[in-house]
């Protein structure tokens, strides 16, 4: 066990947990954020997707010994101060994105996390950022056009 | 989920209500004037309509709230269902709350997630409640300002009466309404004056979800709560010898490490007990990471198993189950699939002389098609909360099926039908995989032997390598062919491991005057169960795809051969059982290639393919485009017909359609799971392969046949004949034809 300072969500945090314990496992359990989630373990789902200092970032594969000082977001980070839902979000729920809803926070923190490195990212471009994010109820073409309208929002 | 501490039981909080609360409930409960549980459960078998009605909860401020029966796992029950009950309802569907209904079966009458059946089993009953509780509270408002209940007018959750200017929110009216009789005779309305219902209304959960709100069973907390994980043999034929905790044991935050058996010996199981083991390890302790570090010090020994019987009450009446010893593995499945293709056979089903009709004709066109065990993989991991103690079996459980869940637990947990409280979260996924809720057995062991409320967790691996899998199958197609290029006969023989996927009353059972359907099963101790269209979805990929070939092969128009045999079946259908509406599924296939183009030039030169099937009471047809991507086959473009009878909500039913066009297109690619030495190869996301983003379609378009039949369902029937679509699609573009799934693996292309 050890000791660690976390910044998450522009909040500085701390919590005792043993080094080797993924960022995924110290959010969920010690934190209670649950809204970033566990699909596999291993990387491949994209389910468990945070923020660290404003990049992508799958938690399951990320020790908490390695955060440090980086900025950690999670979905419950990504509304406004006025707690007004995220532009990403709120394309989300316009277009009726979920289904089962399990993969859609993560799917929206890879979307968030690519609108903000490339704020109007072709078709091709979406498809490769979101690759890593699977849905097992097929909302696919959804998201895709949740991010566009996202990106056309901001433009505005 | 919020937290337990929270939750009342549902009898308690019936309770309240009716002691302080005023207001107005509408349910079995407050019909039957709040007489005890088990009353009702004793009289629920002579109950009218009342029975199935969901809740409707009125406040005095003016609150309504409506209560989905049905375990929600993504096909939208959470607005859909509550939309059938505010149409007659009327209140106001913008501040209307909708909310789970815990498992109360007696009350609800329903709660059953599966075989598509929500919208067909809820279309009547939830309709009479709302119009139910619309009279009384109109009824309430006549009796207030004496004036009769026929010059009362409802809008958005207000009664007027317009020739004295009086107005009254159904909050007002509730309390005096809870008190009246309930109306003798109550009618609904017609589809023509629907005005929430077949309109596109978006999901009442959506800010939750998109907010990452605590919703499911994962994500549940409760005072006191311990994580728990299984260890489970590493091979079907496997079962645990010995083990050793002892380091474990030394590892931090550990609390507990043993032994248990999920079902008594001796249990008879029901047609949703399967488990693929019956002795597993259970490591229990303070935190996630912490139990599944622990886990792997456990130190145990494995020893094969030998044949085994078990007793099953399912489907079919009592029988004997035989759970044969031995590893097996898919390369051996395959061969005896094969084997057993050629001998003698159960006969389902015989119309006319096949016989002579095969001895006599011109050209015989024979395929074999076969396709891989698949596991569900819904997002969520299985999980399960439980917390058992002397007074009350409390249970946070992700499971499609509640009720028919009591039985095992009562049984193997040594639980009365009473103490069961269980809350039905929100599933991140299903697909029949939370169907067999042996993790709420398995979770109710764990928290009695440690004394706390502890949550299952199973990982990826877990699942994948403990699954409930969806079976693996052969099917063989003959037709026999005249001179003239008619096909006189149809021979089809089905079999599978261990189950066969026949259904010999379907299309085109019915259309010739010689058919022969035959099937056989085969026994493993690999654990199967329901898969998104049970055998279906082998099925129509088998008859599409041979009905495809066989129409080339007289020189036919797939999707005119199609149609051409429905109408004969129509006109003079052969043989009493057959399994389809032709008329219905004519209709589809018309607006099919209506909206497809089928026939143009453009489609003639596109790399196209078409499948149609029924199943679960609904009509599906689909027309694939595919194109190559970086030199592998891509289905670009999907056009879609479906008959599912009146769409209760447009935008939601296309979502379900979409979803299961992906999931059908990533399956008919890329669905397998391999098994060696007893052990699935696949053992997580990284090597068991589901369709990501850049594999989907750019464009699904969903066209619905227009209609006012009683609504059927979308969860299973859109997904069965995209496998056939996808096979007939890749044949124009590659030349191939595809017989075996995955078809990206016949074409080696992976």
């Amino acid at each position: 066990m050890a000791k660690f300072q976390l910044k998450v969500n522009g909040k500085p945090l701390q919590v005792e947990a043993d080094p080797s314990t993924p960022l995924l496992w110290v959010l969920r359990d010690h934190l209670n954020l649950v809204g970033t989630k566990f699909g596999c373990g291993v990387g491949a789902c994209g389910a468990c997707t945070v923020h660290l200092n404003g990049r992508a970032m799958r938690s399951c594969q990320l020790p908490v010994s390695a955060v440090g000082t980086q900025a950690v977001t999670t979905i419950e980070g990504i509304v406004s101060a006025e707690k007004e839902m995220h532009p990403v979000q709120k394309a989300w729920l316009e277009l009726d994105v979920a289904q089962c809803g399990y993969c859609q926070t993560g799917q929206i923190m890879s979307a968030v996390a690519l609108l903000k490195s490339n704020p109007n990212p072709t078709e091709a471009e979406i498809e490769s950022a979101m690759t890593g994010n699977i849905c097992r109820c097929g909302t696919y073409l959804r998201i895709k056009a949740a991010i566009q309208q996202a990106a056309k929002s901001s433009k505005k | 989920m919020k937290n337990a501490n929270n939750n009342q039981s549902r009898r308690s909080f019936l309770k309240v209500t009716s002691l302080t609360g005023g207001g107005m409930m509408i349910g079995f409960s407050w019909f039957a004037n709040l007489i005890p549980n088990e009353a009702i459960a004793a009289a629920t078998d002579k109950m009218d309509w009342v029975e199935l009605t969901g809740f409707i909860k009125i406040t005095p401020d003016n609150q309504v709230k409506i209560f989905n029966p049905n375990p929600e796992f993504g096909t939208n029950v959470m607005t859909s269902l509550p939309m059938m009950v505010n149409e007659e309802l009327e209140a106001d569907w913008s501040k209307v709350i909708v909310e789970m209904g815990d498992y109360d079966t007696p009350r609800f009458k329903s709660q059953f997630t599966g075989g598509s059946r929500a919208m067909a089993m809820a279309w009547k009953p939830l309709r009479t409640a709302g119009a139910t509780a619309r009279l009384l509270l109109m009824q309430a408002a006549a009796n207030e300002w004496g004036v009769p209940i026929s010059e009362l007018t409802v809008s958005k959750g207000v009664v007027m009466h317009k020739a004295s200017n009086k107005s009254a929110n159904y909050g007002a009216l509730a309390t005096a309404a809870a008190k009246l009789p309930k109306p003798e005779k109550v009618e609904l309305k017609k589809a023509s004056e629907f005005t929430l219902l077949g309109t596109p209304q978006k999901n009442k959960v959506g800010k939750e979800i998109v907010g990452g709100e605590s919703l499911f069973t994962l994500d549940y907390k409760m005072e006191g709560m311990l994580i728990a994980m299984v260890i489970h043999p590493p091979a079907f034929g496997m079962q645990l010898k010995s083990f050793d905790a002892t380091e474990a044991l030394k590892m931090p935050g550990i609390k507990a490490v043993f032994d248990f058996q999920v079902y008594k010996d001796g249990y008879v199981k029901a047609g949703f007990d399967t488990r693929a083991f019956n002795k597993l390890i259970a490591v229990v302790g303070n935190s996630t990471w912490e139990v599944m570090n622990a886990r792997k010090k456990v130190v145990a020994q494995w020893e094969p198993i030998q044949d085994t019987k078990e007793m099953v009450m399912a489907r079919g009446g009592k029988r004997e189950e035989i759970i044969p010893a031995g590893l097996e593995s898919t390369e051996n499945h395959l061969r005896l699939m094969h084997e057993m293709q050629k001998k003698p056979t159960r006969v389902a089903r015989k119309d006319g002389d096949p016989e002579t009709a095969f001895k006599n004709a011109t050209k015989v066109l024979e395929r074999t098609y076969t396709a891989p065990f698949l596991a569900h993989n819904p997002m969520e991991p299985i999980s399960c909360v439980a917390h058992i103690t002397d007074e009350k079996a409390f249970f946070v459980a992700p499971i499609q099926i509640p009720e028919m869940m009591k039985q095992n637990i009562v049984s193997n947990l040594d639980i009365k039908p009473e103490q069961i409280e269980m809350k039905l979260a929100r599933m991140g996924g299903g697909f029949g995989r939370r169907a067999y809720g042996h993790y709420i057995v398995e979770a109710g062991h764990i928290s009695k032997r440690v004394k706390a409320p502890v949550k299952l967790i199973y990982t990826r691996e877990d699942d994948l390598t403990n699954g409930i899998y969806r079976p693996t199958y052969i099917m063989t197609y003959k037709a026999a062919i005249d001179k003239d290029n008619n096909v006189t006969a149809i021979h089809v023989i089905g079999g599978g491991i261990p189950e066969s996927p026949l259904h010999e009353n379907r299309f085109p059972a019915g259309v010739f005057d010689n058919y022969l359907a035959e099937s056989w099963d085969m026994p493993s101790n690999i654990t199967i169960g329901a898969y998104r269209a049970p055998r279906s979805n082998f099925n129509a990929s088998a008859e599409q795809s041979f009905l495809d070939e066989l129409a080339e092969t007289v020189g036919k128009d797939p999707l005119d051969f199609r149609i051409e045999m429905l109408k004969k079946a129509k006109a003079n259908p052969v043989g009493k059982n057959n399994d389809y509406n032709a008329d219905r599924f004519i209709a589809v296939l018309e607006l099919l290639k209506e909206k497809s183009n089928w026939g143009s030039t453009a489609s003639k030169n596109a790399k196209r393919g078409v499948s149609a099937y029924f199943c679960h009471a609904s009509y599906a047809a689909h027309v694939v485009d595919v194109t190559m991507k970086n030199g592998q086959p891509y289905v670009e473009k999907v056009v879609t017909a479906m008959d599912c009878g009146f769409v209760v909500n447009p935008e939601g039913a296309k979502n379900m359609v979409e979803g299961a066009v992906v999931d059908g297109i990533g399956n008919a690619l890329y669905g397998e799971l391999i098994l060696e030495k007893g052990a699935t190869v696949q053992k997580n996301l990284n090597n068991y392969r589901i369709i990501r983003h850049r594999e989907a379609p750019k464009k699904i378009d969903v066209h619905f046949v227009q209609n006012n039949i009683d609504p059927t369902g979308l969860g299973e029937p859109p997904f069965p004949p995209v496998f056939a679509a996808v096979a007939n699609a890749l044949y124009k573009a590659t030349g191939k034809r595809l017989y075996n799934q995955p078809y990206l693996k016949e074409l080696g292309k992976v």
